[in-house]
C-alpha cells in the first residue's frame, strides 16, 4: 500500500528523457503523487492542498540539476519547502533567568504527558539543573501513583497532595523555592480540546503558575483531527511549542506538519520510547523525510551530489566492481553511517522501512555497531584488506581481541560476503537505471 | 437504562460536534445542499471522508462506488446523495457480524484486551467490567500490564469502582504468569469473566508482540475450551497508522473485534471503517468519555450519522 514516493515520482519521470527544466504537464503528475503520499502520511487534507499549490510554484520551470534525475529533483524541492515549513532551527530547552522555570505539559488523553514530564526533568537534570515534578492529575485513576513511581525510579523529586489542581500548582511552586529547585515541570490531566471546563482548568493554572513554557503533547499517530485539536489548544492558551510522542513507532507523523502549519508553534521535543532517556531534540529535516516516506533517500541524493565529483566515491565503486571493497571501507561507509544518527533510527528511514514486517527482519542496533567496529579494529591491515585470509586461529584472536566470539566474528564475515555482493548487485541496477553516483544503498 | 445509555451516546457525539463547529462540519453541509451532483460535489465528498480519518484506498473506493451507483440508481440531487452514502455505509459496516461479543457472552469466558500505548485498554476494561457486572456477571480484573508505572494500582481502581475481583503479580512480573494464575482460579470457580489488562506496546518492537503471542497461548493453553475474545482498542484520533497496528495484531494473535475509544473528541474514527474493511475485524465497542458508563455497543447507524453530520 505504502509505495514510496520516490518509487512514483521515478515511473512519472521514467518517461523523461535528459534534463532540462520541469514542465507544467511533468509537474501536475508529480503533485498528484505527492498529495497522495502526504495523506497517507495524515497530513491535514486542507494543509496538503495549501502545501502542494506552494510546491507546483516553485517547480514549474525548475532547472534540473545536472547530477540529480526530474524526480530527485522534485523531491529535492519538495524536501526543502517541508523542511523549511517544519521549522529550520533546533530548539533547545530554554530555562528562565529567574528560576524557577516552569515548564506545562498538556494535551489529549493518553498522548503522552506524564512520561514526558519524567523525560524533561531527566533531560534538565542531566544539563545540571535540579527539577520538580509537580502532579497535577486529580482525575485519571493512579495518575498521581503513576508520577510518583516514575519519580522514585529516577531519583526525581515529585510533588503531590489531595487538593484541587491550583492548590497543588501552587503550593508545588512555593516548594521549589523553598528547596532551591531550579526547574518546575508541572503534569496535567488528559483532556479533549472541546472540554470547556477542563480547558478553562488550564487557563487558571496558566494565570497562577505563569509558566515559561506551555507545551503541547501531541501523538505522532495523531490523523486528521490534529489541526482541530492544536488550534483549540492554541486559542485557548497560546502554549510554545510541541512534544511529538511514540516516534518510535512507524507512523508517517503528518500531523506534525499540520500542527506546524495552523498553529506556527515550533517542535520542540520527540520522543521515541517509553523508557526515562528517549527524548530528543527536534531535527525538521529527518522528520520532512520520516513524513515523506522516503527516509534518507534524500540524504542519500545530497551525498551523491556532493560525493559524486569527489574521487572517493568513484574509487569505492571502482573497488565494489572489482570486488576489492575491503573491512577498511565498511568500516568508513559504517561511520559515516553512524554519524547520521541512531542506527535503529536510521533504519526507520531507509525507504521501504517504515512497515511492520520489513522491520522483523532486521535486528541491527548500535550495540551491534559496536561489536562490529571492535571486531573490524582488531584485524590486521592485512586482515582488513583480504578477509578471504581470515580462518581459524585468526579468527579466535579476533573474537578474543574484540570481547566477542568466534560466532559473532563468523557472522560479521559473512555478513560481510553478502553486503559485498548486494552492493555489486545494486551498482550494476543503478547504473542500468541510468543514475550516476548514487550510493549502492 | 440502555435507552439512557444510547441517548447519552448520541448526545455525547453531537455535543462534540456542535462545540468545534468547525470548517470542517460547515463544508459537510454546504456539500450536500448544492443543487446539482458536479464534479466540486466529489473533490469536497472525498475531502470529508479522507478528512474523518477513512485513508486513501477506502475514500476512493467509496467515491468510485458511488459513482457508478448514481447512475444505475438515478440520483441527481447532492442530499439524496447523502442518504444514499449513508445506507452503504452503514450496510458496508453491518457485512461484518459480531460473532462473540461482550454482549452476549457466556457464562465463562476470558477476554484480552491489547492495543499500542494509550489508546484506553485500561479504562475500556474497567467500563466493560462495570457493564458486565450490571448483567450480575462475576467479573475479574487481570493485572498483566506488569510494566507501566503504576498500570497495575490504576486497574485496581477499575477494579474498586466496577466491583470486580482483581488479581496481580509484582510489578516487572511474568505477565503470562498472572494470566496463568488467573485462569486457575477462573477454573476452580466455574464461571464468570476474566479481563485481563495488557501493557500497552507499539506493533514494531518484535520482543514485545513475541511477549503478547506468548500470553496468547498460555492463554488459549489453560484456558482449555473456554471462550477467549481478543480485542484491540484503537484510538479515534488514529490516522492511517491504525490500519498497520490492527494488522500487525491480527497476524499476532487474531483479533475478535475492535473496541474504538475517545469517540466524544471531534475525530470520527474513520480509521476503523478502513480496519474493518481490510481486515474483516468487527467493531464490538466504542468508548465516548472517562466516565464508567461512558461505553456502548457499536451501531454502524449512528456511527455513520456522526460521521457525516
Ligand atoms: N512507545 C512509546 N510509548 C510512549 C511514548 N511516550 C509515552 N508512551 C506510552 O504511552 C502511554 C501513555 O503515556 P502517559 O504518559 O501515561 O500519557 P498521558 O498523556 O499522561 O496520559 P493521560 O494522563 O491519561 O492523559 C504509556 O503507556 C506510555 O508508556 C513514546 O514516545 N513511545
Ligand atoms: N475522552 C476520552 N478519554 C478516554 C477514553 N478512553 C480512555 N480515555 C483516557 O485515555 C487515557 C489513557 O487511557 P488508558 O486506559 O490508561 O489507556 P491504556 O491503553 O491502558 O494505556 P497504556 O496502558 O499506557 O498503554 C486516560 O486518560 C483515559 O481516561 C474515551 O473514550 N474518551
Ligand atoms: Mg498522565
Ligand atoms: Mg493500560
Amino acid at each position: 500500500m505504502f509505495q514510496s514516493l520516490s518509487d512514483r515520482l521515478q515511473n512519472i519521470f521514467s518517461k523523461l528523457k535528459g534534463h532540462g527544466k520541469l514542465s507544467p504537464s511533468d509537474v501536475d503528475e508529480a503533485m498528484r503523487e505527492i498529495r497522495l503520499a502526504l495523506l497517507e502520511a495524515d497530513v491535514n487534507f486542507k494543509v496538503v492542498k495549501n502545501f502542494v499549490n506552494k510546491i507546483k510554484e516553485r517547480a514549474v520551470g525548475a532547472e534540473v540539476l545536472e547530477s540529480l534525475t526530474p524526480s530527485q529533483q522534485v523531491i529535492k524541492i519538495v524536501n526543502e519547502e517541508m523542511t523549511a515549513l517544519l521549522g529550520s532551527t533546533e530548539s533547545k530547552l530554554l530555562y528562565a533567568s529567574q528560576p524557577p522555570t516552569v515548564v506545562m505539559l498538556v494535551g489529549l488523553q493518553g498522548s503522552g504527558k506524564t512520561t514526558a514530564t519524567a523525560k524533561l526533568a531527566h533531560l534538565a537534570r542531566n544539563q545540571g539543573k535540579h527539577p520538580l515534578l509537580i502532579a497535577a492529575d486529580i482525575y485519571r485513576p493512579a495518575a498521581i501513583d503513576q508520577l510518583i513511581a516514575l519519580g522514585e525510579e529516577n531519583n526525581l523529586p515529585v510533588y503531590h497532595m489531595d487538593e484541587k489542581p491550583e492548590k497543588i500548582v501552587e503550593t508545588g511552586l512555593k516548594e521549589a523555592t523553598k528547596r532551591a529547585l531550579d526547574v518546575v515541570i508541572v503534569d496535567t490531566a488528559g483532556r479533549l480540546h472541546i472540554d470547556e471546563n477542563m480547558m478553562d482548568e488550564l487557563v487558571r493554572l496558566k494565570k497562577l503558575a505563569r509558566p515559561h513554557q506551555i507545551l503541547l503533547v501531541v501523538d505522532s499517530m495523531t490523523g486528521q483531527d490534529a489541526v482541530n485539536l492544536a488550534k483549540s489548544f492554541q486559542d485557548k492558551l497560546d502554549f510554545d511549542g510541541i512534544i511529538l510522542t511514540k516516534l518510535d513507532g512507524d507512523a508517517r507523523g503528518g500531523a506534525a506538519l499540520s500542527i506546524r502549519e495552523v498553529t506556527g508553534r515550533p517542535i520542540k521535543f520527540i520522543s521515541l520510547g517509553e523508557k526515562i532517556n528517549s527524548l530528543e531534540v527536534f531535527h525538521p529535516d529527518r522528520m520532512a523525510s520520516r513524513i515523506l516516506g522516503m527516509g534518507d533517500v534524500l540524504t542519500l541524493i545530497e551525498k551523491a551530489q556532493a560525493a559524486s565529483d569527489s574521487q572517493q566515491a568513484e574509487e569505492l565503486e571502482r573497488k565494489i566492481r572489482k570486488s576489492e571493497f575491503t573491512f577498511e571501507d565498511f568500516l568508513s561507509q559504517m561511520r559515516q553511517l553512524k554519524k547520521m544518527g541512531p542506527i535503529s533510527q536510521i533504519i526507520k528511514m531507509l525507504p521501504g522501512m517504515p512497515s511492520a514486517s520489513g522491520m522483523k527482519n532486521l535486528n541491527v542496533s548500535d550495540k551491534d555497531m559496536v561489536r562490529i567496529e571492535a571486531i573490524i579494529e582488531s584485524m590486521t591491515p592485512e586482515e582488513r584488506i583480504k578477509p578471504a585470509i581470515i580462518k581459524g586461529s585468526r579468527r579466535e584472536r579476533i573474537a578474543k581481541g574484540s570481547g566477542t566470539s568466534v560466532r559473532d566474528v563468523n557472522q560479521l564475515l559473512a555478513q560481510f560476503n553478502q553486503t559485498k555482493k548486494m552492493m555489486k548487485k545494486m551498482l550494476g541496477m543503478s547504473k542500468k537505471m541510468g543514475r550516476k553516483g548514487t550510493f549502492p544503498f | 437504562m440502555l435507552q439512557k445509555k444510547k441517548s447519552k451516546l448520541l448526545k455525547r457525539l453531537r455535543s462534540g460536534l456542535s462545540k468545534s463547529r468547525t470548517n470542517l462540519s460547515y463544508q459537510i453541509k454546504n456539500v450536500f445542499q448544492r443543487e446539482k451532483i458536479t464534479d466540486e460535489v466529489w473533490d469536497d465528498l472525498e475531502a470529508i471522508l479522507i478528512g474523518a480519518d477513512i485513508g486513501m484506498d477506502a475514500t476512493l473506493a467509496i467515491v468510485d462506488d458511488l459513482k457508478k451507483q448514481i447512475k444505475t440508481e438515478h440520483i441527481f440531487d447532492p442530499g439524496e446523495l447523502k442518504e444514499f452514502l449513508k445506507k452503504e455505509l452503514i450496510k458496508e459496516l453491518n457485512t461484518c457480524p459480531n460473532k462473540i461479543n461482550p454482549s452476549n457472552l457466556g457464562d465463562i469466558s476470558i477476554i484480552l484486551m491489547v492495543g499500542v500505548n494509550g489508546t484506553g485498554k485500561t479504562t475500556s476494561i474497567g467500563k466493560l467490567a462495570a457493564q458486565l457486572r450490571g448483567e450480575g456477571k462475576s467479573v475479574t480484573l487481570v493485572a498483566a500490564d506488569t510494566f507501566r508505572a503504576a498500570a497495575i494500582e490504576q486497574l485496581q481502581k477499575w477494579a474498586e469502582r466496577s466491583g470486580s475481583n482483581f488479581i496481580k503479580h509484582q510489578r516487572g512480573a511474568d505477565a503470562a504468569a498472572v494470566v496463568f494464575d488467573a485462569i486457575q482460579s477462573l477454573r476452580a470457580k466455574g464461571s464468570g469473566v476474566n479481563i485481563v489488562d495488557t501493557a500497552g506496546r507499539l506493533h514494531t518492537y518484535v520482543n514485545l508482540m513475541e511477549e503478547l503471542k506468548k500470553i496468547k497461548r498460555v492463554t488459549l493453553r489453560e484456558a482449555d475450551g473456554i471462550p477467549v475474545l481478543t480485542l484491540l482498542v484503537i484510538d479515534a484520533t488514529t490516522g492511517q497508522n491504525g490500519i498497520v497496528q490492527a494488522k500487525a495484531f491480527h497476524e499476532a494473535l487474531g483479533l475478535d473485534g475492535l473496541i474504538l475509544t475517545k469517540l466524544d473528541g471531534t475525530a470520527k474514527g474513520g480509521i476503523a471503517i478502513a480496519i474493518q474493511q481490510q481486515l474483516g475485524v468487527p467493531i464490538t465497542m466504542i468508548g465516548f468519555g472517562e466516565e464508567i458508563d461512558d461505553m456502548g455497543p457499536f451501531k454502524a447507524e449512528d456511527f455513520v450519522e456522526a460521521l457525516l453530520d
